[in-house]
């Protein structure tokens, strides 16, 4: 699988650590209570399909970014703002 | 008798270059272009291995990598390698092949009496007898029966061999050099497109190779002439493609043995290369497929195609008549070819009527057809002698050799690695590619497209196609030899042997499955196609099935009254051909296994006495030879240096990171779940980060350099981890703070200097700073140059006595340490390794990485009370989740020995005094020294409920050396509680 980072271009993802969904907003500094923090936490839509999702290009420039991949097919998607 | 024998002329062997190999002690001749397979049928080895399971004779069933049975052990010693097929390896010099599988030889086999138990070895046969109810048995059993049932073995050796690996890039890759292979290839080629083609054969030209017209050799070598002057297209001949992967990553398997019999030469044996292609051309082909009878498995029956290659490519033909089975018009061309060799040929045809054009030509030939008749039997204990058909003409045959053509399965293996499932296309009788990705194309026979003229179109197509998908424009077509005509390739399924005799019909010779295995296995229900392989062992051999897949299918489907489509088909995964391990390690062994990392102070250390240890990673300095030769006695001597005088350690494994920017302190005191905001500068304080789930990540320090800038360091094994974390944060979620982060891990050193004797050591080294306890106090730091070079000078102790860590930028590491032994020298002062380090730690009840577990909060190990009340930090909402609160969780405690003629264990398991010692216990020792202080062997441990035990005796249970050993909770504290010491 080839990920295009926005610093370096296309690179192989043995370059890349992965970083989770990235669908899902972070509550702000100092705000959320228990609930907020568990929904964000530990709940996830684990779709089959299309799904955006944080890489960091670990050994390379270190970028993270958001990344849309298919989970069912590792399509490419682009990086997302 | 001889049934097999070299012709006088012809073939692609080169006569003038004989060659000498070796095959079970006896000297095996042959011409250079023979393959190991070739040079045994040319010296009449039919019969060269017994089966699998029923240890029946066995010969070679084909020419190519789809062989079943021709599986050999090559090399000596080291280098050897079992279950190579021999169709696959070229015969060269100082070759060394033996047979395996027979025991004491091929020819006399003891285990054949397994033939005789057959009932025994049917479907399921280890299944029902001894996973059933006999429980246990097949653990006495296994070993017997996987000595007597058994490919080839491993040495068991370290492999001498050197295997390499390569990145490559193209535009288009070809796989397969066959007509549509060659076309496609030259077709992208011609573009200027960069044209990777790979075949899994010495030559190129594929099915080209096993034929004898002159004309379509000459195009062959045309298209390789053409293709080879184009400087922008590879060719990779015994390359084998084992996989395509996510991206178009291609992995291509170079086998090298020919260069190299001989290990010491040097050369890599093989050669891995992972290939990022723009588009893919499959042209992998058909592997023709045998038909099931009676005995199809004697020695001498093959497959007509590989009768054909045999004799065209490698002049070795049956000694004087073949008898080819078939149920389509393809076997004519083995039928013709092996006539004009000179073979009496005589050909049953399933069916009722051939055509008028192929009677005319066989009879031309002297080509003896017996439609609507098929094999009865098949006689000729260790070799063919003789053919029974079935049918419309039950006649018999003396004969050397016997041809199958059942019709030809596409090799679509490559095209469902990506995960698409192949399609059943009935009017070519087969599996072909359910689809293809956009940059993907397939050709000729693997995509049904049998006929030559067919091919080669489908193939040019392909090629302009993905020249074009890579950006590439114009080209010019490779138009097909003139004069050829495409034949019918359609078969009449005789699937079950319509006419056949008593004795085993196989459908998978390597795995050994008969036709009534297969019927077994419906009987029991045993439906589904994945069934039947794990039941039936059927294409679970080295050769994947790649000859019987479809035939069980295709009986499969017969029994249970559905098509074969309905019936479904296996999953094919990566890679295509057996594959030595070593190739995919490639350079990856040995001390490259993964990378090593070394402090900037290893070269002191290693002239210096100490013995290492590996810490992830890193090599450890773990105990230096002044305080003894073993650790146990060592580590003890480095402690009481500490306790008592000074020491100095090599701390530079250390993580450490500089945190920059306006925005820092405010950034270290949302990840610290400490307060940092308001640390003066000059001092540094010890922290502890959670994940977002509560849970403990790290702990470290940070000192202040100035109001923007900040050192971190973390533990040796979290270092990359909370980098990453703290880049995380500050880039996807808190972009409004404006801190920059820096690794200097591999860039600074760090050395510890501990002991009482601490101060006037670095007085003694850096005789122009104050170093008094006024001027730099408990968890204070400074800046200050030495000689032009920037020390950082940091108080702060996690042995629990006055201690210092000195760092610096890495290049002047040695002699920094060196200087600091030599100017402190009075006071005593010597190197401490890594277990000394660990077990003053301990004795202080300092958790480490061994406790820090990444299941425990703040409050399992005693860390709650630094938790800021006013503050939000990472994790603060789910430390305080039901889970994380519990008081029966495990948490941190001292242990201390109550026996003292017993030793303790890291990981021992721990119980409470009145617990049964079974399962789980109620926690862990998770690191255990002995005490110099205490003069007993103490621990720290999680246990559940904790501290809330404390003064109660427990146990400690090491189930794997069966010893148990009486302990006391105690405070993880064992030494010096108020911190007198630290702030001396
Ligand atoms: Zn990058």
């Amino acid at each position: 699988m080839m990920i295009p980072c926005p610093h370096c271009g296309d690179r192989d993802v043995s370059e890349f650590r992965y970083g989770g969904d990235a669908s899902k907003q972070r509550p702000a500094h100092g705000t959320g209570d228990l609930k907020a923090w568990h929904d964000y936490v530990f709940l996830f839509e684990n779709p089959k399909g299309p799904h955006t999702e944080y890489w960091q290009h670990v050994l390379g420039c270190r970028r993270w970014f958001k990344l849309a991949r298919n989970t069912a097919t590792n399509e490419i998607g682009g990086v997302v703002s | 008798m001889t049934r097999f024998r070299r012709l006088p002329q012809g073939g692609r062997i080169d006569r003038a270059k004989p060659v000498s190999a070796r095959f079970d002690g006896k000297a095996l001749g042959g011409f250079a272009g023979d393959t190991l397979a070739s040079a045994l049928l040319a010296n009449d080895q039919v019969l060269i291995g017994r089966s699998f399971k029923y240890h029946r004779p066995r010969g070679l069933v084909a020419a190519g990598i789809e062989e079943p049975n021709g599986l050999f052990t090559l090399g000596e010693g080291a280098t050897t390698e079992p279950n190579v097929a021999a169709t696959m390896v070229d015969l060269v010099d100082g070759l060394v092949a033996r047979t395996q599988n027979a025991w004491p030889s091929a020819g006399f086999d003891l285990m054949a009496v397994n033939s005789i138990l057959s009932p025994l070895f049917q479907s399921g046969f280890y299944y029902k007898t001894f996973m059933g109810p006999t429980k246990g048995s097949w653990m006495f059993y296994e070993p017997f029966i996987r000595e007597a049932a058994g490919l080839g073995k491993a040495t068991g050796l370290p492999d001498p061999d050197r295997y390499d690996m390569r990145y490559a890039f193209c535009d288009v890759l070809v796989v397969g050099s066959g007509p549509a292979g060659l076309a496609a290839a030259l077709t992208a080629g011609r573009s200027g497109a960069r044209v990777v083609l790979a075949d899994q054969d010495s030559d190129f030209g594929g099915s080209l190779l096993s034929g004898n017209d002159a004309g379509h050799e000459a195009w062959r070598i045309a298209c390789i002439g053409e293709l080879k002057s184009l400087p922008n297209a590879e060719t990779c001949a015994r390359t084998t493609v084992q996989g395509l992967y996510d991206g178009n990553l291609a992995v291509l398997v170079e086998n090298r043995s020919h260069l190299r019999p001989d290990a010491r030469k040097g050369e890599a044996r093989m050669l891995l290369t992972q290939l990022r292609a723009k588009t893919i051309v499959m042209a992998t082909g058909a592997i023709e497929r045998p038909l099931v009878f009676s005995n199809n498995d004697r020695p001498g029956v093959m497959l007509a195609s590989a009768l054909r290659s045999y004799t065209n490519r490698f002049a070795v033909a049956p000694d004087k008549r073949a008898v080819i089975v078939t149920n389509n018009d393809t076997a004519y061309q083995a039928a013709l070819d092996l006539a004009t060799a000179g073979v009496a040929v005589t050909v049953a045809d399933h069916r009722a009527s051939v055509s008028a054009d192929i009677l005319s030509r066989a009879g031309a030939k002297g080509i003896a057809i017996f439609p609507g008749s098929g094999i009865f039997d098949v006689e000729g204990a260790k070799g063919v002698t003789r053919v029974k058909l079935g049918g419309a003409h039950a006649v018999t045959i003396e004969c050397d050799a016997v041809g199958m053509a059942g019709g030809w399965s596409p090799v679509v293996h490559l095209s469902s690695h990506g995960g698409i499932k192949p399609k059943f296309d009935e009017a070519a009788a087969g599996f072909v590619p359910g689809g293809f990705p956009a940059s993907h194309y397939g050709a000729g026979a693997m995509m049904g497209t049998y006929g030559l003229s067919a091919a080669i179109a489908e193939g040019s197509n392909a090629g302009a196609s993905a020249a074009s998908y890579a950006g590439f424009g114009k080209t010019r077509p490779v138009y097909a030899p003139e004069h050829v005509t495409d034949r019918s390739y359609a078969i009449l399924p005789t699937w079950a042997p319509a006419y056949s005799a008593k004795g085993k019909a196989f459908v998978d010779f390597q795995s050994d499955v008969t036709i009534k295995d297969v019927k077994i296995a419906h009987q029991e229900g045993y439906r589904s196609v994945e069934h039947l392989k794990r039941y039936t062992t059927l294409g679970m051999g080295t050769d994947q099935g790649k000859t019987s897949n479809i035939n069980a299918l295709a009986l499969m489907a017969e029994y249970r009254g559905i098509t074969i489509p309905e019936a479904g088909t296996t999953t094919f995964r990566p890679p295509y051909a057996p594959l030595t391990m070593g190739a995919i390690a490639g350079r990856t062994v040995g001390a490259h296994f993964r990378p090593v990392r070394l402090s900037p102070l290893h070269d002191w250390h290693v002239k210096n006495g100490a013995t290492f240890i590996d810490a992830g990673l890193w090599k450890r300095a773990w105990f230096y030879s002044w305080a003894g030769a073993t650790p146990e006695t060592a580590y003890v001597k480095e402690m009481e240096l500490v306790r008592r005088g000074v020491g100095l350690a090599d701390v530079s494994t250390l993580g450490k990171i500089d945190i920059q920017g306006p925005d820092a302190a405010e950034f270290l005191n949302r990840v610290y779940v400490n307060g940092f905001a308001k640390l003066p500068v000059g001092k540094v304080r010890y922290g502890v980060m959670l994940n977002d789930d509560g849970i403990v990540l790290d702990d470290g320090t940070t000192a202040r350099i100035s109001d923007n800038q900040f050192y971190m360091t973390t533990t040796t094994a979290q270092a990359g981890e909370v980098m990453s974390w703290l880049e995380y944060l500050l880039q996807c979620h808190w972009t409004d703070l404006n801190v920059q982060v820096a690794s200097l891990t591999d860039e600074w050193a760090g050395m510890a200097v501990s002991g009482p004797k601490a101060r006037e050591a670095l007085q003694l080294a850096f005789p122009a700073e104050d170093l008094s306890n006024d001027a730099l106090p408990y968890m204070g730091c400074k800046d200050f140059p030495f000689e032009g070079v920037t020390v950082r000078l940091l108080r702060m102790s996690f042995s629990g006595e006055l201690a210092y860590e000195v760092h610096v930028a890495a290049d002047y590491a040695i002699s920094l340490w060196a200087h600091i032994l030599k100017a402190a020298a009075p006071t005593g002062i010597k190197p401490y390794g890594l277990e000394a380090l660990a077990s003053l730690r301990i004795e202080k009840g300092h958790v480490a990485g061994l406790e820090l577990d990444h299941r425990n909060t703040l409050d399992d190990l005693g860390l709650g009370k630094m938790a800021g009340k006013e503050k939000d930090y990472v994790g603060r909402a789910l430390r305080f989740r039901e889970d994380c609160q519990s008081p029966e969780r495990w948490s941190l405690v001292g242990l201390e020995l109550m026996e003292p003629d017993k030793k303790l264990r890291g990981g021992s398991i721990l119980f409470a005094a009145t617990d049964e010692i079974k399962g789980h216990g109620r926690g862990y020792i998770t690191s255990v020294t002995w005490s110099t202080e205490l003069n007993t062997f103490i621990a720290l441990g999680l246990y559940k409920g904790g501290l809330g035990h404390e003064g109660e005796e427990i146990i400690a249970a090491f189930p794997l050396k069966n010893e148990q050993a009486r302990l006391k909770i105690v405070s993880p504290h064992f030494i010096d509680k108020e911190g007198a010491r630290l702030h001396a």
